[in-house]
């Protein structure tokens, strides 16, 4: 490149009480470049971004921006300065208008009072022109779906005449459409002359709009790569240093035919559930995993939960087990076999201020019931026992579940449910935000529970690992299930074919 | 070292230490205890069985601001409490009988209990914000307490219901045992069954738990029935010390000092994590001061401003991020450059 990098990071080091996070770590973006920052969790990415952006001084190294020395200390200076941050959980307040969520904090003022008129019209003609989005901007921000929220949050990063965007792993929770114009519009600022700093755990996506790409491991620097010349498995081995045909061998899976004699695990009779899932009937067999694909919204989480009573139906009903007990609450499918991961870790998953110790034995101490406690040393030998099982990494077992990364946190979770010996686990998007390395774990301890006689209810956007590990994939649309597939009819083509109800040349997923 | 100075209950000991220690050079005879009638006194002794009630109030509001909850309501139930009982026993023909005042005391308790339930039914089953929910009762039972008083100071003659009060056992006062005996089951109740992982893990994310298979109602119903019994017992503490019941007055603002001595302990308000050692510590020195000021001989006038500006001090020195602050500001101080003394031209 011919061009001077706008940023410069040279030399960063960084240091959590003796744990080295980053160790002289240099990058460089270039006005007009999407970059792609990649890695396995705890590489080192979300640190480097949090120097960048002030939230962590460095202890040694500097930034360049422009080729002047800057001293960020906070992300209000690196606002000031041209640096603007989309980060993953979009936090935005949902309550106020799409146009205060833009200028909240520097509302443009007439005679000391908000102009109202003026902001209005200024947050249109922002979302118009550099976004092309066409939304009415003065509705609460809940009005709109996730996707759009994004956009609003990208547009408020932007109204800072900013030079560099970073996006923080921007398509966690966006549906191929969604993807399809968070790229045209990151396109088009990359047109007009924007750095974009892009994090995601995507290949595909890094592969779709990004130029070059950055690999950490473990805190260092791996290099700097132009996204054309690095080849995809080339990319995988860089990010977790091993050999990936290596990882890449998971346990055969059985056919589907071998489980139909099976008893039956638990069932859903024309389950329904108003304005979410519409009448359902799908069947889970001892020792199968069956697969939940379909677009977001599409019914998959709304079934899971029916399954695990998180919600209660309206009409029809959920059998689990041979029991005719009515199933109403989480405890009672809990009681009967049934755990469930939720996708949304963070609000129905871990308990942030509890230890990693505690997470893990909440669930079986709870079906146990208060009066019959485990007691404080059985429960350190099943926290060590699952640590080392399921490789967290943790300092200890007495270390708060929320200092640790989001894939260990997931690992915490399905700890807490394999502890309760479940007949049936439901998966909602286990390896969502979660790096290459743990999610082949996790897909390899789908098939030994299946292998064991353990039943999984399992549920990805990513269609490829769906096919991975399911006997059978019911897919979903509209909040319908539209078909089963199964055996040989399973394939990427058949489902996305199921998918859009027709051709499949019409989508490009 | 480090581990000392880590530990929750670090900053509300040093605190606590420094306050007698103030009092100790202040008045050295403040630690001075002596035997009269087979029964202790002294400043010591007086903090503790003064401070018995809000300890008491404190424990149970620890429980319920660590499922993220609060209880605005515990002043009024001191008094609804205190105002039954006196009442029974002001009513009966042999006010000096056992039976009368258990009968009056258990009958003041079954009715916290009840108002506690009252008050976890509005957060728990009708999902009102615990603030204002409480507040209802905070409000509505000075009201009750009036009513069962007749708007009147019910005094009541009976030397069996100024026992818990007033008299001594093992040359202690009775309120001591009292306090000692609750936080003992409290911490029994919470840390050796699974009690308090569940109000916890509650307080940290209702949700998670629900999901995780705790019947999160029951434990939030649960911690407020303990709060309405704990402040039940200290209204029956403070009308027997005084031998009568005061719809008005009695534990008046108490809820603010509990909700203060929780905090000070260590409990966020946040929810989560709780420390009911902690709590006793808070509301220590929170009875210590007031005694200190007493004792000082501030003018009544301005008790009050002093209180607050010693509190305001206790915080911020167990404020984490105000002590970084300052840390700060110590390692980088700088002096005034000295000036360069121009030389005299002559």
């Amino acid at each position: 490149m011919d061009k001077q990098p706008i940023l410069e990071m040279c030399g960063i080091h960084k240091q959590f009480r003796g744990v080295k996070a980053l160790s002289g770590v240099d990058f460089r973006l270039y006005p007009g470049e999407i970059h792609a920052l990649m890695g396995e969790n705890g590489a080192g990415k979300s640190t480097l971004i949090k120097v960048l952006t002030g939230v962590y001084g460095n202890d040694e190294g500097y930034v360049l921006l422009n080729n002047k020395k800057i001293q960020i200390k906070s992300p209000l200076e690196a606002q000031e300065s041209g640096i603007s941050t989309v980060y993953q959980e979009v936090n935005l307040c949902t309550n106020l208008t799409v146009a205060e969520n833009i200028f909240i904090g520097r509302e443009p003022k007439r005679w000391g009072r908000i102009n109202w008129k003026e902001m209005n019209k200024r947050a249109d003609q922002l979302l118009q022109e550099r976004m092309n989005i066409k939304i009415d901007v003065t509705l609460p921000l809940h009005a709109f779906s996730v996707a759009i929220q994004q956009l609003v949050a990208i547009a408020r990063a932007l109204n800072v005449s900013a030079k560099v965007l970073i996006l923080d792993e921007p398509t966690s929770s966006l549906d191929a459409t969604e993807v399809k114009q968070l790229f045209s519009i990151m396109r088009k600022l990359q047109a007009d002359g924007l750095a974009i700093l892009f994090v995601t755990h995507f290949l595909d996506q890094v592969y779709e709009v990004s130029n070059r790409i950055t690999i950490l491991r473990n805190g260092s620097l791996i290099g700097e790569f132009k996204t054309e010349q690095l080849p995809k498995l080339e990319l995988v081995s860089q990010m977790i240093g091993k050999d990936l045909n290596q990882l890449e061998q998971l346990p055969s899976k059985f056919s589907s035919s071998q489980f139909i004699n099976n008893e039956i695990v638990a069932e859903a009779k024309q389950a329904t559930r108003h304005g979410v899932i519409e009448p359902i009937d799908l069947v889970i067999r001892k020792g199968e995993v069956v697969g939940l694909a379909g677009l977001l919204g599409s019914g998959r989480t709304e079934t899971a939960r029916l399954f695990f009573a998180a919600d209660e139906v309206d009409s029809g009903k959920i059998v689990l087990g041979s029991s005719n007990e009515k199933i109403d609450s989480p405890r009672k499918a809990i009681k009967h076999g049934t755990a469930f991961c939720s996708e949304n870790r963070k609000a129905e998953g871990i308990l942030d201020d509890l230890t990693v110790r505690e997470n893990i034995i909440v669930a079986l101490q709870a079906i146990r019931g208060w009066h019959k406690p485990i007691s404080r040393k059985k429960q350190e030998e099943i926290a060590d026992n699952y640590i080392k099982l399921l490789a967290i990494k943790t300092s200890s077992a007495e270390q708060l579940i929320k200092n640790l990364s989001g894939g260990n946190q997931q690992k915490v979770l399905l700890a807490r449910w394999l502890l309760t010996n479940p007949q049936l686990l439901i998966l909602d998007e286990p390896t969502r935000g979660i790096d290459v390395g743990a999610k082949t774990e996790i897909q390899r301890l789908v098939l030994d529970l299946s292998k064991e006689g353990k039943s999984v209810l399992f549920i990805s956007s990513e269609l490829e690992e769906v096919l991975r590990v399911s006997n059978r994939i019911a897919v979903l649309r509209d909040r319908k299930k539209i078909k089963e597939l199964r055996d040989y009819d399973m394939s990427e083509h058949a489902i996305m074919k199921t998918i859009a109800g027709g051709d499949t040349d019409e989508i490009n997923l | 070292m480090k581990l000392i100075y880590k530990h929750h209950l670090f900053w509300p000991a040093a605190i606590l230490i420094a306050l007698l220690l103030f009092n100790f050079i202040y008045s050295p005879d403040f630690f001075s205890i002596v035997v009269r009638n087979g029964k202790l006194y002294g400043s010591l002794i007086d903090i503790l069985n003064f401070g018995a009630p809000l300890m008491l109030v404190s424990i149970g509001m620890t429980l319920v601001i660590a499922t993220k909850g609060i209880d605005l309501s515990v002043g009024s139930v001191v008094a609804i409490s205190g105002a039954l009982s006196c009442l029974i026993v002001s009513q009966a023909e042999n006010q000096n009988s056992i039976s009368v005042v258990l009968t009056a005391m258990g009958a003041a308790l079954l009715l916290s209990i009840g108002l506690g339930l009252w008050n976890g039914l509005l957060v728990a089953k009708a999902g009102i914000q615990p603030i204002i929910a409480t507040l209802i009762l905070m409000v509505a039972g000075r009201g009750i307490a009036q009513l069962i008083t007749s708007g009147q100071i019910i005094t009541v003659n009976s030397d069996a219901y100024a026992f818990i009060g007033t008299k001594a056992l093992l040359s202690l006062p009775v309120s001591i045992f009292v306090v000692a005996l609750v936080l003992i089951i409290a911490l029994i109740f919470t840390r050796k069954s699974a009690m308090g992982l569940f109000i916890e893990s509650v307080g940290s994310n209702p949700e998670a738990s629900r999901l995780a298979g705790i019947r999160s109602t029951i434990v939030i119903l649960l911690v407020y029935i303990c709060c309405g019994l704990c402040a039940g017992i200290a209204g029956l503490l403070v009308s027997s010390n005084v031998s009568s019941a005061d719809g008005n007055n009695a534990g008046l603002w108490y809820e603010l000092d509990a909700i203060l001595a929780v905090v000070i302990g260590g409990t966020s308000l946040n929810g989560g994590r709780f420390y009911l050692m902690g709590t006793i510590l808070g509301a220590l020195i929170i009875q210590t001061l007031t005694t200190t000021i007493y004792m000082i001989g501030i003018p009544p006038e301005i008790t009050l401003v002093v209180k607050a500006c010693v509190v305001l001090i206790v915080c911020l020195i167990q404020s984490e991020s105000f002590r970084r602050v300052l840390i700060q500001r110590w390692r980088t101080r700088h002096y005034p450059a000295e000036r360069e003394v121009p030389k005299h031209v002559n």
